[in-house]
C-alpha cells in the first residue's frame, strides 16, 4: 500500500494530517497495523488532555500484542474518534481514515520536524530488510 | 537458519506472514487471524503442524515401557487406533512435555510431541529405553508431515479430498485414528472443534494442502491456533506448564492416573506434593486485553493473594478478553479478581473453562 504524500509521519509510526482550522488529526500507519495484525482494543486519550511530543497517549492492542501510541506533537487533545473503540478493526481496513484523535499543536516547529512520505517510506523499507 | 516444514514454500506462495516459532519458520496468518479463527469455528480451516514430531516406538513390551514413561495410563488404550493425552514427567513431577499417544498394535505405539521440546523428549525417551527396555526401537519421524483440519465441516472436506477416507474414518470417535493408505488420520485437534489431524509422508503434504484449499478449507496460522486453543481451554506447553510445574497445578489432574498400582516416573513426587495452586479461567469485565505474565491480585477471607496469567488474549468468539491463570487454591469459580494491566487494575471473573466448545460459548 502506498504511503499518502499529503501526511506527515513520526518514527514511531503515527500519521499526522494538518487540517484547515489549524488542528491536526492523528492515527497509526498502515505499516503499524500490518505489524500488529488484527486490532481488538483501542484506548484513546481524554479530550482536553495536554500532551508533550513523544508522550504515551493511547493504546492499540491486536490479537498479537499491545502497542503504545505516542503523540507526534505537543498540544491539547480536542477530539477523539470514540466509535473506533467499538470497531478497532477499522484500523486494519484503512489505517489512514481510522483516526484516533485530533489536537491543537502548541509548537509549529515540531510539525516541520516530522517525516514526509518519502522519508517515512525509507524508514519502513529499512525496517523490512 | 530456521527449520522449515515440507509446506514452507506453499505458505509463502499463499502470502503467509511468517514468524520464527521456536526455531521454525511458520505461518502466523494468511491475512487476518480473526477471519481464520471464525472460519474454523463456523466452517473449516487447516494448520500445518509438521513442526510437531511423531515418534514411533516399536518392539515387544512397548506397552510396559509406556506404563512407566507417562503419567496417564496406556492400559486405557484397548482398541487399536485409540489415542490418549498425557504428560511425561520428571522424577520430581515436573512436566517434560504433554503429548498424544496412539496405540497401533502391541508392538507399535506412536507418540506426537511438541516442536519446541522434541529434542529433549526424544533424548529422555532414549535414556529411559536404554535403562529399562533396550529391545525397543525409538524412531523420530521427521519424514512425516502433519496437517490439522478443524471445524464443523472439516471431516466432510477431508472425505471429499482423500479418496476412500470416508468409509475408513466416519465411524471414528474422538481420540480414535485409522490408517488410510499412507495417511494416518486421527479425530483429534487443538481447537475445541471437530476435525482430523492427518499424518502423511512429507512429499504428499503440498498436494493434500492444495486439494483441501481448493475444497474450501481456509489456511490458518499459529495466531488463530493460539486463540482457538485458548478458547477451548487447552494448555500450551512452555506457557501454561513446564518442568517447574506439576500437572495438578496446570489443570491436568485428569490426565494423571494415580489409582492404578502401576509405577511411573514422577508418581512418587506427585503423591508427596501438596498442591497450592491451580489453573482457572478468567473473563475480563473491564475493557482491555489480558496477556500472559500479568499479575492477578486481591484479597479474600482477610488475606492477600497473588497469581499470574499463564495464557491470555482476546477471544474472537466471545468478543472479550479471556485467560488461563495460575491462582492459589483459595481462589475459586465465581470470585472476582484484579489483573494488573499496565498502570491499572482491571476486574475479571474466575470461571470454569473451556470458554468455547464446538462453536458454542460455555461461560
Amino acid at each position: 500500500m502506498s504511503i499518502p504524500t499529503q501526511l506527515k509521519y513520526s518514527k514511531s509510526h503515527e500519521w499526522v494530517k494538518s487540517e484547515a482550522d489549524g488542528t491536526v488529526t492523528i492515527g497509526i500507519t498502515h505499516h503499524a497495523q500490518e505489524l500488529l495484525g488484527d486490532m481488538v482494543f483501542i484506548e484513546l486519550p481524554e479530550v482536553g488532555r495536554v500532551l508533550k511530543q513523544k508522550e504515551e497517549c493511547a493504546v492499540a492492542e491486536s490479537v498479537k500484542a499491545a502497542a503504545d501510541v505516542y503523540s507526534p506533537l505537543s498540544g491539547e487533545v480536542t477530539a477523539v474518534n470514540s466509535p473506533l473503540v467499538d470497531e478497532p478493526g477499522k484500523i486494519n481496513e484503512d489505517a489512514y481514515s481510522a483516526w484516533l484523535f485530533k489536537m491543537k499543536p502548541s509548537n509549529a516547529a515540531e510539525l516541520d520536524g516530522l517525516l514526509d512520505a518519502a522519508a517515512y517510506t525509507e524508514l519502513v523499507d529499512s525496517e523490512d530488510h | 537458519m530456521l527449520k522449515m516444514t515440507p509446506l514452507n514454500h506453499v505458505h509463502r506462495d499463499m502470502n503467509a506472514k511468517m514468524v520464527d516459532f521456536g526455531g521454525w519458520d511458520m505461518p502466523l496468518h494468511y491475512g487476518s487471524q480473526l477471519d481464520e479463527h471464525h472460519k474454523i469455528r463456523q466452517d473449516s480451516g487447516m494448520f500445518d503442524v509438521s513442526h510437531m514430531l511423531p515418534v514411533d516406538i516399536r518392539g515387544p513390551q512397548v506397552r510396559d515401557f509406556l506404563r512407566h514413561l507417562v503419567a496417564n495410563n496406556v492400559d486405557k488404550l484397548t482398541l487399536p487406533g485409540k489415542a490418549l493425552y498425557s504428560c511425561m514427567l520428571t522424577p520430581q513431577g515436573g512436566i517434560i512435555d504433554d503429548l498424544i499417544i496412539y496405540f497401533l498394535s502391541e508392538t507399535w505405539f506412536r507418540i506426537v510431541v511438541n516442536a519446541g521440546t522434541a529434542d529433549k523428549d526424544v533424548a529422555w525417551m532414549l535414556k529411559q529405553r536404554d535403562q529399562s527396555a533396550p529391545q525397543l526401537e525409538i524412531s523420530p519421524r521427521r519424514d512425516l508431515a502433519m496437517i490439522a483440519v478443524q471445524g464443523p465441516n472439516a471431516r466432510a472436506k477431508v472425505w471429499q479430498v482423500i479418496p476412500g477416507s470416508q468409509s475408513l474414518t466416519e465411524e471414528l470417535k474422538q481420540f480414535q485414528s485409522a490408517a488410510v493408505g499412507q495417511y494416518f488420520i486421527a479425530r483429534t485437534g487443538y481447537t475445541g472443534e471437530d476435525g482430523f489431524e492427518i499424518i502423511l509422508p512429507a512429499a504428499d503434504a503440498p498436494s493434500l494442502w492444495k486439494a483441501l484449499h481448493a475444497a474450501g478449507v481456509a489456511p490458518a496460522g499459529l495466531g488463530a491456533r493460539d486463540t482457538l486453543r485458548l478458547e477451548a481451554g487447552m494448555n500450551l506447553y512452555g506457557q501454561d506448564m513446564d518442568e517447574t510445574k506439576h500437572p495438578m497445578e496446570s489443570g491436568l489432574t485428569w490426565t494423571v492416573d494415580l489409582k492404578s498400582e502401576r509405577d511411573f516416573i514422577g508418581k512418587n513426587a506427585l503423591l508427596n506434593t501438596s498442591t497450592t495452586h491451580h489453573l482457572v479461567g478468567l473473563v475480563l469485565i473491564d475493557r482491555g486485553v489480558l496477556r500472559s505474565h500479568q499479575h492477578v491480585v486481591g484479597h479474600k477471607d482477610g488475606s492477600e493473594y497473588q497469581g499470574e496469567i499463564t495464557s491470555g488474549g482476546f477471544s474472537p468468539t466471545m468478543n472479550q478478553s479471556i485467560a488461563l491463570a495460575r491462582m492459589p487454591m483459595q481462589i475459586t469459580i465465581g470470585d472476582e479478581v484484579n489483573v494488573i494491566v499496565r498502570d491499572k487494575q482491571l476486574r475479571a471473573n474466575v470461571v470454569k473453562y473451556p470458554f468455547v466448545r464446538n462453536g458454542k460459548i460455555m461461560i
